[in-house]
């Protein structure tokens, strides 16, 4: 059986997956021998065969080859680092061909060559080639020596102009905290850590203990072992060095009251006046008014300070069980009840005309309350009744009904129903216009009333957002409506848009206006109290947060440079605001009071401050259903 | 129509982020890929030029609107390190590497030594000028030098870095400690629990650094030690010319001689031990014994009384403390002056006899242990004998047998301590730091209230149970005072409490208005207590009106010193605790003793 390779010497894993290694001349296949041995087989095979020690496979064509004993010899023999041949003698002795005897004769007879006589063409190419560029200055033979001392006096000219601006720019980094007495080998006693503070300890975060190590104490010096972070915390700090971020600081004192130099805390409480120069203001709690209920909502008072009228909410009853809210000084009498969400009385201010306006649910009634001088109120009542009904019906925003008997003989002199419910009702000056503000979304949430026509309009052709409130100039002819975030000044004459403030506050619930007419502030929901300055900018002049819960209400003092706020944290602050004549002038706003004893009710306390007409005496109606004067 | 059109045009002019903050800073990588260097390259240059990254003010705009977190370098500084000749070097040398590999591959031996010839190397020294342009800033900055060459002098001469960084370190690190003795300006030490603080007043800059304990260090594997090694070699060079200035400026010679080395040389038999001259010389150098070789020869001259002049806007009292305050000093200096020390051979030897030099004293050890001892354990002459042991077995008659951490607490305290404390096996007093300087309304700790007692000169120490009795009342008082402050502060809530429950009675006898008298109490009413409420009332109006971001600072001033109070107080009564419980254990066992 001639088996050969037909193949030739190629790499053999390329027949790995066929069945035959080559082919023979008539081009059949040459199979490869069959191998299908498995672990087992292999195994016996090794036990049993006894030649199985000298069986090899031959890669070439797969068969097993058995070797001779000479072709295992041979392999011990290469093994043994022997020379093949079992013949080859590598010890024959030498023939010292060259010295061994004096020749008369060389034993070549070549003639020497030229170019051993010669130098070298190829030598002397390379040389020059060397030569050349060391003449160019390309390679050096060798680095010259430096002569320069390592260390000299670097500083021996120390030039002032070498200090850059990069220089004075540059932050250095701070030094490694100095240990304390915790870091000694041998503490006072107080300074180790308990148990329960060493388990603290090893519970934190590394990047939060406040020392990175845990205090020891050792009897004597010898007993101290080596501090196994070491080299962490060299290396940390070399981290620190050139990783972390440095910043320049801009609020150079604060850097130092941060890094313990000291800053005196009291420096930085500004100077104010005494609040004793400022008097007068309301100081102490005078007078509580009780009888409400529930929430007293909101607050009024008659021009003379003579009399006071007070909302209060309750849930809704049928609207003619009595919707006459009012109130008459002292605690003892109140009569009905206001329902609605908020609403809003308020006295006219001008000296012929005595009438409360309230708003019940969706309607705002006219109110006589027939008190004080009976001349006023009945020149009141005939100026209502003078009223001639214009020939042409005109269309309304509103429908004007006048008071049935009975209602009359309440006092209610005239029913403004509006479409939807009324939030707020405010007085012009003069007594004869009144602004309802309606929750709404549409363009009809403002409303101005006029008393003696029995007229209403609708100011604005678009709504600009959910309007809190409105107020009148006491002066001039500008309304201002708080929506939201923004107070928009409207001049009624032109018609047009003066000016918009920007509150920066989430939500304003209350506004009130200096009687100069030139300052305003709003009070809102996140605790902050606007003071603006009509004439400086748009934007607050001062953003009091003195307040920790939700404004619900500010007001000014007519007189005096006192305005009040009323928060849900049952406090009522008042201020001094001076506002000087002077326009170079800036208001100067100085608290004055805190004034407690509202007793927080649902988690509101103080929903309405008002100031005396008069005197600088202040009344705050809360939550807690009581009205509370301070004087 | 307009709005939009001049919004428009003003995009046109100015797109957003190409001017401003965002073009100043620029974010690592672009850093990197603007100088063209590996991330290894650009931290060694960054480590040796000293470029640290910037936290900018407003980091949205910097980043381009992302808020991803990214390191930002000033773009000025990078454009300063485009011009380093550093940068060019760092490329040679990856050229000189990349052809010794070569050289080797092939095995051509003869290129090898020719490129080993030429190997490229660089030196710092600009860059030490630059980034230290006076002589004062170098020194400010050497806090970390410091301690980064007396930790890499103990490493061990294998792998982790090369020989001779370690060997230079050493050296460096050995000048150091010789000029600090030469100009005796070491002012405090500290034993702490992860090595020992020195602090060296010099050239009026407090110098803070820290060594090792000497024992060998198990190398943590989280370490990268190229980074520390690059910082060492800056720091190297900014040490050998430090000190190079140093020893000038005290009119020593640079390399340092040892005084009087003509006397060595006649007898080598000392140095034998030690292969080389050299590694010998450094030894004595390190032995710390000798003092140094001046360029010019000392007269007693040079001590010029410094002459007064008195500063415009001075007063004669302040003249007068600084005066006070230099004899202090000079007195300070001179702690040890004509003390001879004995160093046994368990005591740390090479602090101990560099603290001890450095206030004058003389100072000795045991021949074995290390080289240029100058007297023996058996020199009558020696006052104070260190040992570390429990006790001594044979004592000496006329010197005090005393445990190291006398030397410490001596120098930190200015003045030679009782020795009573210190003896061989006495439960020693609290090692205190030198470095806290407490304020008010910190916690002192006893010890320093009596010894800051002692430095007045308040105590003369009597060793008398009775008055350590005293001592302790007298602590307790103190704790007592202490508790009174807190009082105090506290007094303002207490009235305010008052206040309230007034409002509330009032409130409530208003409700119980259906009328009723009765008897008026005539109220004192305290004048005092009126005006404080009053105060206190201002005070918190006052606070109402400040801006926002001073209420922020004042709100965390206060909170922390809040927070020092109530710490204070803990450690307090943490002591007070201890105290009893000793106390209690010392009549236990006098009870036990007597029955």
């Amino acid at each position: 059986q001639d088996i050969r390779n037909t193949v030739g010497n190629i790499p053999m894993e390329w027949y790995q997956d066929f069945p035959h290694i080559g082919y023979n001349l008539e081009g059949k296949k040459i199979y490869k021998p069959i191998r299908n041995k498995d672990e087992l087989d292999m195994f016996l095979e090794k036990m049993e065969n006894p030649d199985y020690w000298r069986t090899v496979q031959d890669k070439m064509t797969g068969a097993d080859i058995k070797l001779t004993d000479e072709q295992v010899d041979l392999v011990h023999r290469l093994q043994r680092g022997q020379f093949g041949d079992v013949h080859f003698n590598p010890y024959e002795p030498a023939v010292d061909f060259f010295t061994h005897e004096v020749m008369i004769h060389p034993v070549t007879n070549r003639p020497a060559d030229k170019r051993s006589f010669i130098p070298s063409l190829i030598e002397k190419e390379k040389v020059s080639k060397l030569v050349h560029a060391i003449k160019m200055g390309w390679i050096k033979p060798r680095k010259p020596k430096d002569d320069t001392p390592t260390y000299y006096d670097l500083w021996a000219h120390e030039d002032p102009n070498s200090i850059l601006g990069r220089h004075k720019m540059h932050v250095p980094a701070p030094k490694m905290k100095l240990p304390g007495h915790e870091e000694s080998y041998n503490p006072p006693p107080e300074y180790l850590l308990s148990e329960e503070e060493k388990l603290a300890w090893e519970q934190q975060e590394p990047a939060e203990r406040k020392l990175n190590f845990v205090p020891q104490q050792y009897r004597c010096l010898r007993a101290v072992p080596a501090y196994s972070r070491f080299i962490h915390e060299r290396f940390e700090r070399c981290l620190d060095l050139y990783l972390c971020p440095r910043q320049r600081p801009a609020w150079v004192w604060l850097t130092a009251c941060l890094s313990q130099v000291n800053v005196d805390p009291e420096d930085l409480i500004p100077k104010l006046p005494k609040p004793r120069d400022l008097q007068p203001f309301p100081t102490t709690q005078a007078l509580v008014y009780r009888g409400h209920t529930s929430l007293v909502r909101c607050l009024s008072i008659s021009p003379s300070g003579q009399w006071l009228v007070s909302g209060k909410d309750s849930p809704p009853r049928p609207r003619h069980s009595g919707h006459a809210g009012h109130c008459w000084p002292g605690p003892t009498s109140l009569g009905g009840a206001v329902p609605g969400p908020g609403p809003g009385p308020g006295p006219p201010q001008h000296a012929t005309i005595c009438l409360v306006a309230i708003c019940v649910e969706q309607s705002v009634l006219l109110v006589n309350p027939c008190l004080g001088d009976k001349l006023l109120y009945g020149a009141t009542d005939q100026l209502l009744e003078s009223y001639v009904a214009p020939e042409e019906e005109r269309v309304q925003p509103v429908q004007w009904v006048t008071a049935t008997m009975e209602e009359h003989g309440r006092g209610v002199r005239l029913v403004v129903q509006h479409s939807k419910a009324v939030k707020q009702v405010t007085w012009h000056g003069k007594g004869d216009y009144f602004a309802s503000v309606v929750s709404d979304n549409s363009n009809m949430q403002v409303l101005i009333h006029q008393t003696s026509k029995r007229w209403s309009q609708n100011p604005f052709r678009k709504s600009k957002g959910l309007v809190q409130c409105v107020l009148f100039h006491p002066i001039r002819p500008y309304f201002f409506v708080a929506t939201q975030r923004y107070v928009r000044v409207y001049n009624l004459l032109k018609q047009e848009l003066t000016k918009k403030l920007m509150t920066n506050c989430k939500w304003v619930s209350s506004m009130a206006i200096h009687p100069g007419g030139d300052n305003i502030i709003c009070g809102s929901y996140d605790s902050k109290l606007a003071w603006f300055d009509l004439d400086l900018s748009t934007r607050p002049y001062q953003l009091l947060r003195h307040h920790k819960k939700a404004l619900r209400s500010v007001a000014f003092h007519k007189h005096y440079p006192l305005f009040a706020s009323g928060s849900d944290d049952g406090t009522v602050i008042v201020c001094h605001g001076m506002v000087y004549n002077d326009l170079l002038q800036n208001p100067l706003l100085v608290p004055v009071k805190v004034l407690k004893g509202h007793v927080l009710t649902l988690d509101l306390g103080v929903l309405d401050v008002l100031f005396h007409p008069t005197q600088p005496w202040v009344f705050s109606s809360g939550a807690d259903g009581t009205v509370r004067l301070y004087t | 129509m307009a709005g939009t059109l001049t919004r428009h045009s003003s995009a046109a002019v100015h797109p957003r982020y190409e001017r401003g903050s965002a073009t100043n800073y620029i974010t690592r990588n672009r850093a990197r890929k603007k100088l063209q260097l590996s991330l290894p390259d650009f931290r060694r240059l960054c480590i040796l030029k000293g470029i640290y990254p910037h936290e900018p003010k407003h980091k949205k705009k910097v980043n381009k609107g992302s808020t991803a977190a990214r390191t930002f370098y000033l773009l000025k500084d990078i454009k300063f390190l485009l011009h380093e000749p550093i940068v060019n070097k760092f490329r040679e040398y990856k050229v000189f590497v990349r052809k010794l590999r070569k050289a080797y591959g092939k095995s051509e031996w003869s290129t090898v030594d020719r490129l080993k010839d030429n190997k490229p190397s660089y030196k710092l020294d600009h860059i030490v000028k630059e980034r230290y342009p006076t002589f004062i800033d170098a020194l400010r900055d050497l806090d970390d030098a410091l301690s980064m060459c007396f930790l890499f002098s103990t490493f061990p001469r294998t792998g982790k870095c090369h020989v001779q960084t370690i060997q230079l370190c050493r050296r460096l690190a050995v000048e150091f400690l010789n000029y600090v003795i030469a100009s005796r300006s070491l002012r405090k030490v500290f034993l702490s629990i992860k090595g020992i603080y020195y602090q060296a007043e010099v050239l009026g800059q407090p110098v803070t650094w820290i060594t090792p304990y000497t024992f060998a260090h198990d190398h943590p594997t989280d370490v990268d030690y190229r980074v520390m090694a690059t910082f060492t070699e800056f720091y190297t060079t900014l040490l050998g010319f430090v000190n190079f200035r140093l020893y000038q400026s005290l009119n020593l010679l640079y390399p340092p001689k040892i005084n009087g080395q003509a006397d060595t040389e006649l007898k080598p038999a000392e140095g034998k031990e030690y292969a080389m001259d050299s590694e010998s010389y450094l030894e004595k150098l390190s032995a710390l014994s000798a003092s140094l070789a001046r360029v010019v020869a000392p007269t007693h001259e040079d001590e010029v009384e410094m002459d007064e002049f008195p500063v415009e806007g001075e007063t004669a009292e302040q003249m007068d403390a600084r005066k006070k305050e230099q004899e202090a000093l000079e007195k300070h200096k001179k702690l040890f002056e004509g003390l001879r020390f004995f160093l046994n051979r368990e005591v740390p030897r090479e602090p101990l006899a560099f603290i001890i030099r450095c206030f004058g004293g003389q100072v000795s050890w045991d021949k074995s242990l290390c080289i240029s001892a100058t007297y023996d354990v058996s020199d009558p002459s020696i006052t104070h004998q260190i040992v570390d042991r429990p006790r001594v077995e044979q004592q000496v008659v006329g010197r005090y047998y005393l445990q190291p951490q006398w030397v410490f607490d001596s120098v930190n305290a200015k003045l030679c301590l009782p020795v009573a404390d210190y003896f061989p096996g006495v439960l020693l007093p609290p090692h205190l730091s030198p470095f806290v300087t407490e304020q008010e309304g910190d916690y002192v700790p006893p010890e320093k209230l009596k010894l800051l007692a002692m430095q007045r000169g308040e105590n003369p120490d009597e060793e008398s149970e009775e008055e350590e009795d005293e001592e302790e009342e007298e602590e307790e008082d103190d704790n007592d005072k202490e508790e009174g402050e807190e009082e105090e502060e506290e007094s303002e809530k207490e009235e305010e409490m008052k206040l309230k429950k007034m409002e509330e009675q009032k409130t409530q006898s208003n409700k119980a208005l259906p009328v009723k008298v009765t008897a008026g109490k005539l109220r004192l009413e305290d004048k005092q207590r009126l005006e404080q409420e009053q105060q206190s009332e201002e005070k918190r109006l006052a606070i109402m009106m400040m801006k926002k971001r001073e209420k922020y600072l004042y709100k965390k001033i206060m909170f922390g010193k809040k927070r020092k109070v109530r710490e204070a107080n803990k450690l307090a009564a943490k002591r007070k605790a201890h105290d009893t419980a000793v106390k209690e254990e010392k009549k236990k066992s006098k009870k036990a003793r007597r029955a």
